[in-house]
This record gives C-alpha cells, sequence and structure tokens, in this order.
C-alpha cells in the first residue's frame, strides 16, 4: 500500500513538473470549450428554427437543446480521448526503462502489482482533472436551461466518459510496458483504439455471429448508452473486466521485464 | 551475509554466468573485477533480485533472492551501471521517493535523507533538479541513492566510472567508511581500486569465477607470481639457453645492460614455485659473475591479465 502510494505520488508530480501533462490538459480543454460552444451555438439556432416554424405552422417537437448538447458533445469527447489518452500514457513505462530507472523500481521492496497500479491510479488523476472542467461549462448550461434540465443524464454521460478513458489508458498503460521508446508505445496505443472504434463498422458486414462479437468488442459502442442517460449495467461491467484485463496484462508485462534480456 | 551457490544464467544465445559460488561476510567489501561483458553486471542484477537465475541458489542476509525477493530487497541498496534517476527531480525529491518505496518510516525519513546527502557531500546542491548536476554529481546522488535506507547491503556496480580523480578517492574514502556496519559488493574493472578499496577480490571471466582471495595474496601467492631479475656478465643467448634448464622457468627475456657484457635477464616462474636458488646455483655453476637476482611481485594488473588471458586461450582451445 506504502509503495503504491510513493510510486503514485512520484507519477503525478512528475506529471506536473514535466510540461507533457500541461500541453495535454490545455489542448484537450481548448478543442472541448470549441466544440462545446459550437454546438451550444448550433442547437440554440436549431431550436429558433424549430420555433418559428412552430409559430408559422403550429406544431413541432419540443426542442431539448441541453439533452442535445450533451449528447453530441459526449460523442465528441471519446474521440478526443481516442487521440489524448495515447499520449498520457505513453511515457509511463517506456520512459523509466529507457532511462533505467525501472530498475530502481523492480529492486525495491515493491511488488510489481503495486508499482502498476500506482502508475495506473495516477493516470485516471490525470483523466479526471482533464474532465472535471468541462463540467463548468455544463453547470452554466444546465442552470440557466427552462425546465430544469436532467442532471441525472449528465451524471451518467461523465461515468460513460470516465470508464472509457480509463480503459483506453489502460490500454496505453500497457503498450508503453512492451517498448522502450515512447513512440512506438504512442503509436501502438493508438492503433488499438482506432481498431476498438472501427470494429462497431466490421459488424456490419460480418456474419451475425461475429457481427454481434465485434459490436460486442467495440469500446466506443457501449459508450452510446452512457451519453443517452442509460446506465446499463452489462456495459459498466463490460469496461470494467476491459480495464481489468489492461492491468492484468500490464503487470504481467512488467513481471517479463526480469525475463528478458534487460 | 551473501551466499551464492553455482548461480547460473543463460541467455538464447550465450551463457552470462556460469556457475559462479561466492561468499560475503558480513561487514566485509567484495570486489568483482573483470572485463567488460564478463558477466559482473548480471551476478549483480541476479543478487538484487532484478533478474532471476537459470540455476544455482543465491543467499541475501539468509533470504533466497528468488522465494524472497521482498525481503532481500529491503536490505539491499543498489547502483546500477547507469545511475536511476529521474532527471526533473531535485535532489532531495529524487532520495525522498526512493527512501520511500524502500519502506523508510516517514519519521526517520528526513533524518535519512540528511545522512546519505552528507555522506555523498552533495548538501550543496540538494534543491537542484538533477538533470542539472554533471556526470560526477549524477553518480554521488545514485550513490545516495543506494544508501538513503541505511541497507545492510550495498551493491555498486563501478560506483566511479565518469568521476574526476579527486572524486574517486573521495568515493572510495566513502566506500571503506561504510564498511563494518554494511556488506559491500562492489564491481570494477579498475584494478587499483580493488586493491585499495576490497577485502577480497573475486576475478571474473567469460561468467566463470578465475580467482577468489584477498588482493594480497592474489599479488604475491595464488599464481606463485614471482618473476625473477638477474643481472649476469654472459653472453645474451648463452645464459638465457642455460636459464630455460631450469625447471620451473617457463620464459626468459634478457637485453643488454649498462655494457662491461653485462644482461638483464627477466625470468617467468610457473605458478607456485620459487626457483631463485636454483638459478644462483646454474649461474654460479656456469662461472657467470651474478651482479642482481630479485623477485620481482607481479602486479595486480599482471595477475589479472594471467588469469583473463589464460581463460580466453583454455577456451578458444576448447573450442577448436
Amino acid at each position: 500500500m506504502k509503495g503504491m502510494y510513493a510510486v503514485y505520488r512520484k507519477e503525478m508530480g512528475h506529471y506536473f513538473v514535466s510540461p507533457v501533462a500541461y500541453v495535454i490538459v490545455a489542448v484537450f480543454l481548448i478543442l472541448a470549450a470549441y466544440f462545446f460552444t459550437q454546438l451550444l451555438a448550433l442547437y440554440i439556432q436549431r431550436a429558433f428554427e424549430a420555433g418559428l416554424e412552430e409559430g408559422q405552422f403550429g406544431g413541432g417537437a419540443a426542442f431539448d437543446v441541453p439533452s442535445l448538447v450533451m449528447r453530441s458533445f459526449f460523442g465528441v469527447l471519446s474521440t478526443l480521448l481516442l487521440f489524448l489518452t495515447p499520449m498520457l500514457t505513453m511515457g509511463v513505462y517506456a520512459e523509466e526503462r529507457r532511462r533505467g530507472t525501472m530498475e530502481l523500481l523492480m529492486t525495491s521492496p515493491v511488488t510489481d502489482v503495486q508499482i502498476v497500479l500506482g502508475k495506473f491510479l495516477a493516470s485516471i488523476t490525470l483523466l479526471v482533472i482533464m474532465l472535471l472542467p468541462t463540467a463548468i461549462g455544463f453547470a452554466y448550461m444546465l442552470h440557466h436551461s427552462e425546465p430544469t434540465a436532467p442532471w441525472r443524464v449528465l451524471g451518467s454521460e461523465y461515468l460513460g466518459v470516465f470508464l472509457l478513458g480509463t480503459a483506453l489508458l489502460a490500454i496505453g498503460s500497457f503498450f508503453s510496458s512492451v517498448t522502450e521508446s515512447q513512440l512506438i508505445a504512442v503509436i501502438l496505443s493508438f492503433g488499438a483504439n482506432l481498431l476498438l472504434w472501427v470494429l462497431d463498422f466490421g459488424s456490419q458486414t460480418a456474419s451475425s455471429a461475429w457481427a454481434s462479437a465485434l459490436e460486442y468488442l467495440s469500446a466506443f459502442r457501449h459508450y452510446d448508452d452512457f451519453t443517452r442517460g442509460v446506465i446499463d449495467t452489462s456495459n459498466v461491467i463490460f469496461y470494467l473486466s476491459f480495464i481489468f484485463l489492461g492491468v492484468f496484462l500490464t503487470i504481467r508485462s512488467v513481471d517479463s521485464m526480469r525475463w528478458r534480456r534487460a | 551475509m551473501i551466499e551464492v551457490k553455482d548461480l547460473t544464467k543463460r541467455f538464447a544465445e550465450h551463457t552470462a554466468v556460469d556457475h559462479v559460488s561466492f561468499v560475503v561476510n558480513k561487514g566485509e567489501i567484495l570486489g568483482f573485477l573483470g572485463p567488460n561483458g564478463a558477466g559482473k553486471t548480471t551476478t549483480m542484477r541476479i543478487l538484487t533480485g532484478f533478474l532471476p537465475a537459470t540455476s544455482g541458489t543465491a543467499q541475501v542476509a539468509g533470504f533466497d533472492v528468488f522465494n524472497d525477493s521482498l525481503e532481500v530487497r529491503k536490505r539491499i541498496g543498489y547502483l546500477p551501471e547507469n545511475p536511476p534517476l529521474y532527471l526533473d527531480m531535485t535532489v532531495t525529491d529524487y532520495l525522498d521517493f526512493v527512501a520511500r518505496i524502500k519502506n523508510v518510516p516517514a519519521e526517520k525519513r528526513r533524518a535519512r535523507i540528511e545522512d546519505a546527502l552528507q555522506k555523498t557531500n552533495i548538501t550543496d546542491k540538494r534543491h537542484e533538479l538533477i538533470k542539472r548536476l554533471s556526470r560526477g554529481y549524477k553518480q554521488r546522488v545514485g550513490l545516495a541513492q543506494a544508501l538513503v535506507h541505511d541497507p545492510e547491503v550495498i551493491i555498486l556496480d563501478e560506483p566511479t566510472v565518469g568521476l574526476d580523480p579527486k572524486q574517486i578517492i573521495e568515493v572510495r574514502h566513502l566506500i571503506k567508511g561504510l564498511a563494518g556496519s554494511h556488506t559491500i559488493i562492489l564491481s570494477t574493472h579498475i584494478l587499483p581500486e580493488v586493491s585499495m578499496t576490497c577485502d577480497r577480490v573475486v576475478i571474473i571471466n567469460r561468467g566463470r569465477v578465475a580467482a577468489i582471495d584477498t588482493p594480497a595474496n592474489l599479488t604475491t601467492q595464488l599464481k606463485g607470481g614471482q618473476n625473477v631479475r638477474l643481472e649476469v656478465q654472459a653472453d645474451q643467448n648463452a645464459a638465457c639457453a642455460a636459464i630455460r634448464e631450469v625447471p620451473g622457468v617457463r620464459r626468459v627475456s634478457g637485453e643488454p645492460a649498462g655494457g662491461k657484457g653485462r644482461v638483464a635477464l627477466m625470468v617467468e616462474v610457473s605458478p607456485g614455485q620459487d626457483v631463485r636458488s636454483q638459478l644462483a646455483a646454474k649461474i654460479v655453476g656456469k662461472g657467470w659473475p651474478l651482479y642482481e637476482l630479485r623477485g620481482v611481485n607481479l602486479s595486480l594488473e599482471e595477475i589479472f591479465l594471467q588469469l583473463t588471458t589464460e581463460e580466453s586461450e583454455h577456451a578458444a582451445a576448447s573450442s577448436n
């Protein structure tokens, strides 16, 4: 426990003394803010047009701007994470291996599990730090919307993006542990993320059994329900098992460094 | 304190450590001497739990390095060949982190860090970022890292590499000062370092132990090690031929010395033999005036070369 905390503390310190974390968080927030304002403007304009139409012809559906903005925004957010999480995790092991500091960790009285969990929790913390400021925009929007907006939906969406992000971090950590090069780590994890994204497309052409398997494996398909405000236990379990698998493989990979020629 | 038995490490294509056995007593400094690629680093990595051995056992403080790896790691301070530094940390932050992962209790941490800074003489650099330090200071931070948890056993892989002569002397003093309360293994390919700092030496070559002894014994006894220098007034070729007849002489080389027909002869003697009196008898028997006869101790350097080249000649012969 102590060993894990020591590793966690070191990782957090590393994130915030190196410019990498600041740059990634800043890029993320600028893009997120841009999409948020654009989506908000777009749907307000649509709602305005719908209102005009309603005035002219009568009838027409009610236009729920906050829900639409949130749903589209969290769709965009998943794509941003797909690009940015590999950069958060690329150095986690690759850099330690290259610098030889992995040798220090692995000859200290901490277990491989403690090393992996400490590092993983630190990257999750950074993910949360990255996501939190986006809540400001939503809080503002929901506070001003009439009638009172669905906070529950927002909660489900944040849970979804948190689970998806954590799963992507687990993938990234694993790929960082198999190489000494940050560049290779980022390429591999980015490739894996993209594959998980496009698995969904494959399901449209494959035969039925394969289709449902591919559809099930697509990490982004499970995310859709969350953006609609639905917390389905099976989706939560999917992400949790995904994260567990990623962490497990990382632990095995760190352990295997001892057996390879260092 | 450290007991290594038949330790073997095979990598896919070659055997890095081949049935190595040795014992290090408590408080002793053991030197690991060998050319690059001899298996020093691999042996150390096995002792620190970084690499598992293919076969054989190693125990540190009574714990098996493989089965009780965590117990062993608690008791070991290790400085790898390249000091494992986090370049964007300050010296104090770095030592604090190392103290934490080495289980130093919170109330002792500050004092331990202070002690390590002082021992390695880097107190004035404590708030500097490690990346701004020179090679010598980085090496000392690496050394401080190995001491910060006051381990029973300290393993140092080439601790003086990259230091200037003054720093080398400081580090050697530091290491000597640590002996007694700590058990130390250090590796080096610099011979004087071993004779200056170590109680005992393991000469390792091609993964095998070529010799284990005190530096003094290695120099004087182990390999017989005594060459003889003669100065005789005689024809050089005749003198060489006569001396070659003495049993125990391996090689003779001569050169003119001073004139008046004197020659200086260097006689290489087989291990463990003392042929000085036979040499004297031979020369006197021939009726040549003898001006000088003295034993010349081999330097550790020569023994090292002898041991390691013999080994490789032997290896070459067996592979042919």
